[in-house]
């Protein structure tokens, strides 16, 4: 008895959405980050839903590179939160704001 | 296959070019790590034989890697567009005082542009929703680093980091709409989701919900609103070479993939009673109202947040969301007529903007300001370069007789053929605003003293000629445009569209 399709969907779907909410109201850039690689991850799993009910191949490809991108992205992220925080001594993005209007 | 993908190769030397420039520019860095001129030199030569080679490929017409590219004269035309401006952008960081100042190492940032050009002419070719996502990423990632590059600066990593909140956001909401979209049609090559679409039986919601979706990633790219929050922040706190090149390159780009996947993935090729070169939608997904609700709202804020500006690199991001406005009214009218205004619109925009630009760049290098108070009583100090900049501000406004005009008229002239009175009107009433804060720029210039005298300016022949090189096109193409207009003419045609 297999799971079906509109589970993984709904799912991911929630994942979503939490991921979306995180960005929009944390304060810290760091959890900003890992709230933007739930959004990443609840796409893998949608794609990989669709991709194994359809038996097609290539949506498990799209995953391995958003893997890969989100990775990269990640990276460059994290590497500017350093470099603004060696600047400002600050994570919290409602104090980043020198540049407005 | 294998002889398939090296046949394929042949048509994919531009690109080849710019990944070997990239690479080679970070070994030269590892090398000569002291001069970064060598770096710059590498870069400079790739970009010139990148663009020989795109400009051999004129004509051709064809779709490589199993549908993964396309190379038809549609991308040609945007990869002429990036490739100059990418040129035009080295000449530029070689003589920013901002960049060159002392114990800064160039190396990596002439080596991450050649990245970042190559995301954006993958961008204009891409033909399929995983390429579209690659080359969108690519480019983006770049220009998050290079955005903060001055990192020293806090505003530089400001800006730096609210580009990658707000990029990495709107990559996550196309990505889902991609996924919806995938599993709606079960394919994510836009050949093919199109047959599948012109079979029927789709849920137009659910296809509603995936469009909006992946306009979210484009409208960030050509940061059109509801998606340009990232973009006044990240242009006034990037080095000004970045800011010039994200406002003319990146637009292009994410125009070249948004009116591709639009017109190639929503348009209903079987329709063949419509007029020569119109497009006809699917039923129930009617798109452009989307895009037209886009434009409006994009041309209205931008114009209208600009006159608050006073620091003179603010109000160019505003203008150019503005523009981005503009140009989204071309996309509306679904002909191709509405098309080659689009691409009329950006070799015009390319010279106006990058020139505006310049000049601000060469100011801020003598005074070390960028602020529109600053301003006052430079057209007494520079008679040149601020005549320069009246000339490029006129032609942002879109007065004849300069190139802006031009644009404006053929975008225009291509809603009125087309019923969109009201979109028209609208674009034009939003021109008579925009003049209105290009004038206060002006006033400062010419008609306030300034608050201290200070010495005239003087600039070197180099910086002259380069103001000129961009500054004959911008008046001669509002003089004589019919070579530029047939170009424009030829390069609608997009791969698999009748």
């Amino acid at each position: 008895m297999s799971i079906p399709l509109h589970y993984y969907l709904g799912l991911s779907a929630v994942l979503f959405a939490i991921g979306v909410a995180g960005v929009l109201t944390r304060r810290n850039a760091i959890v900003v980050f890992m709230c933007i690689e739930l959004m990443l991850n609840s796409v893998n799993l949608t794609l990989i839903a669709f991709a194994s009910f359809m038996g097609d191949i290539s949506g498990h490809v799209l995953v391995f590179f958003v893997m890969a991108v989100a990775a990269a992205e990640a990276t460059v992220g994290l590497a500017i939160v350093i470099a603004l925080f060696r600047n400002r001594q600050t994570v919290n993005i409602d104090e980043i704001n020198i540049l407005k209007w | 296959m294998a002889e398939q993908i090296l046949q394929d190769l042949q048509l994919f030397y531009p690109e080849l070019a710019l990944t070997a420039t990239f690479l080679v520019a970070i070994l030269a860095d590892l090398i000569f790590r002291r001069t970064s001129v060598v770096v710059s030199g590498i870069v400079m030569i790739g970009f010139v034989v990148t663009a020989v080679l795109v400009l051999g490929q004129s004509d051709l017409h064809a779709s490589i890697f199993s549908n993964m590219i396309a190379v038809d004269p549609f991308a040609h035309f945007f990869k002429l567009v990036i490739i100059i401006s990418a040129i035009l952008i080295v000449v530029f960081s070689l003589g920013s005082a901002e960049l060159n100042s002392p114990n800064r190492k160039l190396g990596e940032y002439y080596a991450l542009l050649a990245a970042l050009t190559l995301g954006m002419m993958l961008m204009a070719g891409a033909s399929n929703l995983l390429m579209m996502y690659l080359a969108i990423e690519l480019s983006s990632i770049s220009s998050y680093i290079l955005s903060g590059y001055t990192k020293e600066a806090p505003d530089s990593s400001e800006a730096s980091l609210k580009y990658v909140i707000y990029g990495a956001l709107s990559s996550g909401l196309m990505l889902y709409g991609i996924s919806i979209i995938y599993g709606l049609t079960g394919s994510l090559d836009i050949y093919t989701i199109n047959q599948v679409l012109a079979e029927g039986d789709i849920s137009g919601v659910a296809l509603l919900i995936a469009g909006v979706l992946t306009l979210a990633g484009f409208g960030y790219k050509i940061s059109a609103v509801p998606f340009h929050f990232w973009t006044p922040d990240v242009y006034e706190g990037a080095p000004i070479t970045i800011t010039a090149f994200l406002s003319v390159a990146s637009k292009a780009g994410g125009f070249a993939l948004m009116i591709r996947f639009f017109k190639v993935t929503f348009i209903d090729s079987s329709v063949v009673t419509l007029p020569e070169g119109a497009w006809a939608t699917f039923e129930g997904f009617e798109w452009y109202h989307i895009i037209a609700a886009m434009s409006v709202l994009t041309m209205t804020l931008g114009n209208l947040v600009a006159i608050w500006q006073n620091n003179l690199k603010r109000l160019l991001a505003y203008s150019s969301i503005a523009h981005a406005g503009y140009m989204l009214m071309g996309v509306v009218v679904l002909n191709n007529q509405g098309l080659a205004a689009i691409l009329i619109y950006f070799v015009v925009y390319l010279f106006m903007n990058l020139g505006a630009f310049y000049v601000v760049m060469l100011v801020a290098n003598k005074t070390g300001s960028e602020d529109i108070e600053d301003y006052k009583g430079l057209g007494a100090r520079a008679p040149f370069i601020t005549v320069a900049l009246a000339v490029f501000f006129i032609s942002l406004t879109g007065l004849p007789p300069t190139a802006g005009f031009i644009g404006k008229l053929y975008l225009f002239a291509a809603l009125l053929n087309s019923g969109w009175v009201w979109l028209a009107v609208v674009g034009a009433l939003n021109s008579v605003i925009s003049l209105y804060y290009y004038v206060r720029v002006f006033r400062n210039m010419y008609l306030r003293p300034a608050d201290q005298p200070g010495p005239p300016l003087v600039f070197g022949k180099l910086q002259t000629a380069i103001v000129l090189v961009l500054l004959i096109p911008t008046i001669l193409l509002g003089l004589y445009f019919t070579p530029l207009v047939q170009l424009a003419q030829a390069s609608v045609k997009i791969f698999g569209t009748p």
